[in-house]
């Protein structure tokens, strides 16, 4: 399934709301697909080296790092993206000049927020994403997103960046003194004065010595959020959503789905992880004569809560195929064993590609 | 459980999907039962708590969902307007700033600053003397984003004091954050599972909350533990029976939880043996969903437990 989903595709962006396994099945695909003769990189934002764990990695980095696994005809790559680091180097690389760059990155502004992350996370991964696909060193990209509906703001923030850039709010602080008031109307000054006396005329003046430094910059900006734009929009690209059957989860993926719509997005299915599947009849009297009185009732109630929730399963997920209409949805059974190692990985595989097994 | 629940404010965290939103509802029933007034806080665009009471949506409005159980959903751009009245001690003042689209602009590009203001807005919540003028609560609890946003967000207050090296930010930056940091009047609950990434997850929580804002947790709350149903005789004589078309399904059903149970007490003591926290279990609800009773059940058995 998951091999007809991504032919021809050479990026791979899984979404999903936390603690559905997102970060396990982004592994499965990426493993499944190397498997495959296919040399693929998955990529993580997740601070907490659930992908290195999965992987049986010590630890990732900023840069790619091979796993070896046996038996893949392709190769297997991973890489913890480093907002920070990332958001430097694009510094870098936009900067007119050295004077600039050290302008900006020495900005007090700059490095206490660019430290602290948060809300420029999503598209640091998105700059980096892009910036692979450019080099061209692998045949397919598989992305972890993170845990938060914010996970989606990427796709809004080649927009608002360009909307920002374009906005007269920089050219206040990039026009020389006093014009850049005069650009803003009348008001702006009271605005400024306001706006001092909620904030410390300290942090302003920084703020303003921050956005002229980067003023230079704006233009690059603006271009290479277009491109990340188009890579996303891209037929070569696909959105792959991860979900559990819990109702909270569901209603995460019908919302994910509709923004992914919303903004035109390549949607290529739904990954259904930790469904109850509750097994076939099972004959109480037969049971009981199997097992004896009192172990026959324990065994039986235990199938009977394990095929409740296998119902509340099929309910919920019914419920999604009908909310998203006629889009694929794959299913992965609730394994005995929580998914966090190579062998779980090629536990999955066989739901996420089916039965045919990797290779030949 | 007394010395938690006579704190001002609960911090919830954990990984993705463990169930902190249970959690903190089962924590502010605890509470409110005592005879507190508690209001449980969700953030980031999440409001799921009304609806576990059965009551409706109310966003960025405080709401009476139980006997002095009350709940928001804090909005950072509401959050945003209420600072800025504060602040400027004046609403017209206030909206000239909110309405102007130079603040907007720099107010949206400020990376952090939603993050800022909604620890702000709890941080008021908890207060004796709110600055916004609503009325005292003796309990704020907050359903805090998964492990590593939610630290982000509780380092927000001392990210600011940083850039703003003067003025009114950085005074009531560092009034939040010397508040988060007080253990008498701020708590940490971290949820997990008793599951390898999760157990890895609070490990690090632990680690980071130690390093980063000097934050001690005060309980380790392990979710969804399954019940051990069966004796290790049992569990051999259910390996050992003849198959049979009609008992099949049935026996490989109990074979397998029990397998899931032996990984789960594993991870168990995993997490037991490394963290420095205590750790409270609460049992798996074999309940399609979470409704008032399982919450009641769930509150009966933490309570108990802490």
């Amino acid at each position: 399934m998951i091999e007809r989903w991504l032919e021809r595709k050479q990026v791979c962006i899984c979404a999903g709301s936390g603690g559905v396994g997102k970060t396990t099945t982004s592994a499965a695909i990426a493993l499944g697909m190397a498997a495959r003769g296919k040399k693929v990189a998955v990529l993580t934002i997740d601070p907490a080296r659930r992908l290195a764990n999965s992987l049986g990695l010590p630890e990732l980095g900023n840069e790619e790092r091979r796993v070896n696994v046996d038996g893949l005809e392709g190769e297997l790559w991973a890489m913890m993206l480093d907002p920070k680091r990332t958001f430097d180097e694009i510094v870098e690389w936009h900067a007119p000049d050295e004077r600039t760059r050290d302008a900006v990155l020495s900005n007090r502004i700059y490095q206490e927020l660019s430290n602290a992350v948060a809300g420029s996370q999503e598209y640091m991964a998105m700059e980096k994403l892009h910036e692979l696909h450019q080099e061209g060193r692998y045949d397919l990209l598989v992305l972890d997103t993170p845990p938060t509906r914010n996970a989606l703001d990427f796709l809004d923030a080649p927009r608002r960046l360009t909307e920002f850039v374009d906005s007269r709010a920089l050219q206040v602080f990039t026009a020389p003194a006093g014009i850049g008031l005069k650009l803003l109307g009348r008001g702006t000054g009271v605005v400024f004065s306001v706006m001092k006396r909620a904030t410390g005329i300290d942090l302003l003046a920084d703020m303003g010595e921050f956005f002229k430094s980067f003023a230079g910059m704006t233009e690059g900006f603006r271009e290479r959020a277009a491109r990340v734009n188009e890579l996303l929009a891209d037929s070569r690209t696909a959105f792959v959503l991860v979900t559990s059957p819990r109702r909270h989860a569901l209603e995460d993926a019908v919302w994910f789905h509709h923004r992914l719509m919303e903004a035109g997005m390549p949607f290529a299915g739904v990954i259904a992880n930790r469904v109850h599947r509750g097994g076939g009849d099972s004959d109480p009297a037969a049971l009981a004569s199997l097992l004896g009185e009192d172990l026959a009732r324990k065994v039986l109630r235990t199938y009977e809560d394990e095929r409740r929730l296998a119902d509340r399963d099929r309910a919920g997920l019914a419920e999604l195929r009908s909310r998203i209409g006629r889009k694929p949805i794959v299913e992965i059974p609730h394994l005995h064993d929580d998914v966090h190692d190579l062998d779980g990985l090629r536990q999955m595989d066989e739901y996420l590609f089916g039965r045919e097994g990797p290779g030949r | 459980m007394s010395a938690l629940l006579d704190k001002r404010l609960i911090v919830v965290t954990g990984k993705g999907g463990v169930g902190k939103t249970t959690v903190a509802a089962a924590l502010g029933l605890i509470a409110a039962r005592s005879g507190k007034r508690t209001v449980i806080c969700e953030v980031a665009e999440q409001e799921r708590i009304a609806g576990l009471f059965g009551a409706d949506e109310s966003g960025h409005e405080e709401r009476e969902l139980a006997p002095g159980l009350h709940s928001i959903s804090v909005d950072p751009e509401r959050a945003k307007e209420e600072w800025l009245r504060y602040q400027l001690k004046s609403g017209t003042l206030a909206g000239v700033l909110g309405g102007s689209s130079l603040f907007r602009y720099l107010s949206a590009a400020a990376p952090g600053l939603s993050e800022l203001v909604t620890i702000g807005k709890v941080w008021d919540l908890a207060q004796l003397e709110r600055r916004t003028g609503g009325s005292v609560f003796d309990l704020a609890i907050v359903d805090a984003p998964a492990t590593g946003h939610g630290i982000a967000m509780l380092r927000a207050p001392s990210t600011y004091a940083g850039v703003a090296r003067v003025g009114p930010i950085r005074r009531q930056a560092l009034r939040i954050d010397g508040f988060l940091r007080d253990s008498a009047r701020t708590g940490v609950v971290v949820v997990a599972l008793p599951e390898e990434m999760p157990v890895n997850e609070t490990f690090d929580l632990e680690r980071r909350l130690a390093e980063e804002m000097d934050m001690v947790i005060d309980t380790a709350i392990v979710n969804g533990l399954y019940p051990e149903r069966f004796t290790g005789a049992e569990v051999k004589r259910l390996r050992e029976a003849t198959p049979s078309p009609n008992a099949d399904g049935a026996v490989r059903a109990a074979l397998a939880e029990h397998e899931r149970v032996r990984g789960q007490r594993a991870q168990l003591r995993r997490l037991r043996r490394g963290l420095a926290a205590p750790v409270a279990t609460l049992p798996f609800l074999f309940a399609p969903e979470l409704g008032l009773d399982q919450l009641d059940e769930l509150a009966r058995r933490l309570e108990r437990r802490l």
